[in-house]
């Protein structure tokens, strides 16, 4: 098992790097930074000086090198656009998103996953078939229009809801919550509902079809045979065996939801990463969005480690295979 | 041999007949089977794929599944009725009275949870056991099934165990909270030709030892002749022939059986099984008329065509067979 971690932390390592590398690649490709750092009076004099300064003329090695030595102690410079320095501006926006996107998350398994189960047990029940039904719509409808419409009938028909934003929030530290005051709750439902939904619908769908297979193996029909209780059968037997692919579809949507909350964010102008990415681009803000771009793949590389050493509390075949050596 | 006429009968199976409803009729699977077992009998269930015999042992353990219903007949354990019992009422007989040996000792087996909790929670469910004494009754259950060091391996995952080992483990669940009857559906049919026998012997011995009655299903006459007290020769959904295994094997009254009979294969060193008999079984959808075994019986005449046999007493056995009609009548 040791050694399994070593080699899946190797492969992140990898994956890290890779991203860097695309990161940084920005800066040369998209635009000269000095451009847009210095205005366009200044002399040639001034942009060689700020040239040196900055290392551009360095080998390709060295300046890349710089950039991971500074990107893992979080500097990624200063926004072109904002002239902060662009971990300050992360900072204030990655609260945003990571508890957009924990709350789209948790609605989509702690709903998804008992409505996936329902409908593998009861696959020709009306319930069922309701259900599917409206899960295609969820599938097939774009998040952008759910928002709007959301926004519609809540916000401006009912004005339960607020229509975009925050709304009231704490400050911990460097951490800002919605989750301490009324009106952040009442803000992040709407931005949270319109973000889950497609993974909701995939969790459970995943889910009654995992279900669904494992409803039909012998294992399940010698539980049976052995006179265990339903509940017993469901939930102690099938229901755990469906485990391994939802965790990992689970993790890998957890990826997807920091992907989609671009848009979502977009709609609701919540002000996290997703938007703050969105005008980065408009911008040509190459800082920020090397910054975001590792920021994500740090986030998904983190992520799927848990999700294989979560496979290893789940199933003690691969505990004893790895462990004993094989492979 | 200790089996006595005047005991009651432990399983009663009373023109049991098995149908599937589907878009182009109902299908009927089984038809019209009858066969008693007395407690500590083994009886052999015998015949080609597709004859109905494992649809015959889920109708008894009450799992078969839709849209498979029994639609006629009566299932009887010691003289009480099951086949019409509420599924919660059923659920307690399945694995407390009734317990059941898969084919596939790889698969039957929840491969996310030690062997050690999978008997624990059989015995707890049927029993008032304490966690400890039912990990107790464990470890002697998986030693009676020839496993060594069962403390240890009573913690165990199924994987960690071979073919051979994980069907005792299963032979172990089946038995573990005493059932009186046990149905083997191909229980050696997916293991190693070199340990059928052993498994063949253990149900056999424990279940002697406990007198539980035994179903053993098989397409293998060798399994037969190894194990069972009696056999039942199954063909197109009925009972070809059914009578005590000496009698069946030496004597085969039914023209099927002595096809079966052809060649019994010692245990092993089978690969034809019972495909002697020219021709295949017929599909549910076309079985002829008369005699279902007509198109392949070189003993065939005019009557077999036209109406069908009912078991006929000969001798010790009972067959369904045209040609000892006048024999019934006259001998
Ligand atoms: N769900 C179903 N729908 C229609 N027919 C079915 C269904 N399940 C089984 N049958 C039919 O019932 C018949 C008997 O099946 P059964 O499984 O009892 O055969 P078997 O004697 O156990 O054969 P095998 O040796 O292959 O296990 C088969 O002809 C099969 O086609
Ligand atoms: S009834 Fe006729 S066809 Fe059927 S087995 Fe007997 S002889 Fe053969
Ligand atoms: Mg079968």
């Amino acid at each position: 098992m040791f050694a399994f971690i070593i080699r899946r932390l190797l492969q992140s390592l990898i994956v890290m790097l890779a991203v860097a590398f695309i990161s940084f690649s920005l800066f040369n490709f998209v635009g000269d930074p000095v451009n847009n750092m210095v205005g366009q009076e200044a002399t040639a004099e001034q942009r060689e000086a700020l040239r040196v300064q900055l290392g551009l003329n360095d080998p390709f090695p060295i300046q890349f090198a710089r950039f991971i030595g500074n990107a893992v102690q979080g500097d990624f410079g200063v926004s072109y656009r904002l002239s902060r320095p662009v971990s300050d501006v992360i900072a204030t926006r990655l609260p945003a998103t990571l508890e957009l996107v924990f709350v789209a998350a948790v609605l989509a398994l702690v709903i998804g996953l008992p409505l996936g189960v329902y409908t593998g047990l009861h696959r020709h029940g009306f319930g069922s078939k309701v259900l599917l039904t409206l899960s295609l719509i969820g599938i097939s409808l774009p998040t952008f229009l759910i928002g709007i419409m959301l926004i519609l009938i809540f916000a401006v028909w009912l004005g339960w809801l607020p229509s975009f934003g925050r709304g009231d929030t704490v400050q911990i530290g460097w951490w800002s919550t919605n989750f301490l005051t009324v009106a952040g709750w009442k803000s992040i439902i709407m931005p949270a509902v319109t973000l889950c939904l497609f993974q909701l619908t995939l969790i459970m769908r995943l889910v009654r079809a995992e279900m669904m297979e494992v409803l039909r193996t012998d294992y399940i029909k010698f539980a049976r045979a052995r006179g265990l209780s339903n509940r017993a059968v469901h939930f102690g037997h099938a229901l755990k065996n469906t485990m391994v692919p939802v965790i990992t579809i689970t993790g890998l949507q957890i990826g997807s939801l920091i992907a989609f909350a671009i848009i979502t964010e977009t709609v609701f102008q919540w002000p996290g990463m997703g938007l703050l990415f969105l005008q980065a681009i408009q911008f040509a803000d190459i800082p920020v969005m090397a910054a975001y771009l590792c920021l994500v793949a740090f986030i998904f590389v983190v992520i799927n480690l848990m999700v294989d050493l979560l496979y290893y509390a789940v199933d003690p075949r691969l505990r004893v295979e790895r462990s004993g050596g094989g492979h | 041999m200790a089996i006595q006429s005047d005991t009651k009968p432990l399983l009663e199976v009373k023109n049991l007949r098995i149908e599937f409803p589907t878009r182009r009729g109902v299908l009927t699977a089984v038809d019209d089977i009858s066969f008693d077992i007395m407690p500590g009998e083994v009886l052999g269930v015998v015949g080609e794929s597709g004859a109905g015999k494992s649809l015959t042992g889920a109708a008894v353990i009450g799992l078969l599944e839709p849209p498979g219903r029994i639609a006629a007949g009566s299932i009887s354990l010691e003289g009480q009725r099951i086949d019409n019992l509420p599924y919660e009422k059923m659920r307690q007989i399945r694995g407390r009275k009734i317990g059941a040996i898969f084919q596939d000792p790889l698969t039957s087996l929840n491969p996310l949870y030690s062997i050690g909790r999978q008997l624990v929670e059989t015995i707890q469910t049927h029993t008032d056991m304490s966690e400890s004494q039912a990990r107790r009754r464990a470890v002697e259950l998986l030693a009676d099934v020839g496993i060594p060091a069962p403390e240890r391996r009573v913690d165990q995952y199924p994987h960690q165990f071979s073919g051979g080992m994980r069907q005792r483990v299963v032979i172990a669940l089946a038995l573990a909270v005493n059932p009186k009857l046990v149905i083997a559906d191909e229980p050696t049919t997916a293991l190693d030709v070199s340990i059928q026998a052993q498994i063949l012997d253990l149900i056999r011995k424990l279940c002697k030892e406990r007198n539980v009655g035994v179903i053993i299903i098989t397409h293998d006459m060798g399994v037969i002749a190894e194990t069972a007290d009696r056999v039942a020769v199954m063909y197109a959904g009925r009972i070809a022939e059914i009578g005590p295994v000496r009698d069946v094997i030496k004597h085969a009254k039914h023209p099927y059986t002595h096809g079966l009979m052809g060649s019994i294969p010692t245990i092993g060193h089978d690969t034809e099984k019972l495909t002697q008999i020219d021709g295949s079984m017929p599909r549910l959808t076309d079985i002829p008329r008369g005699c279902a075994f007509n198109p392949r019986c070189p003993k065939a005449f005019d009557k077999c065509f036209v109406d069908r046999p009912e078991l006929i007493q000969v001798e010790q056995t009972r067959a369904a067979c045209w040609l000892y009609e006048k024999e019934a009548v006259h001998g």
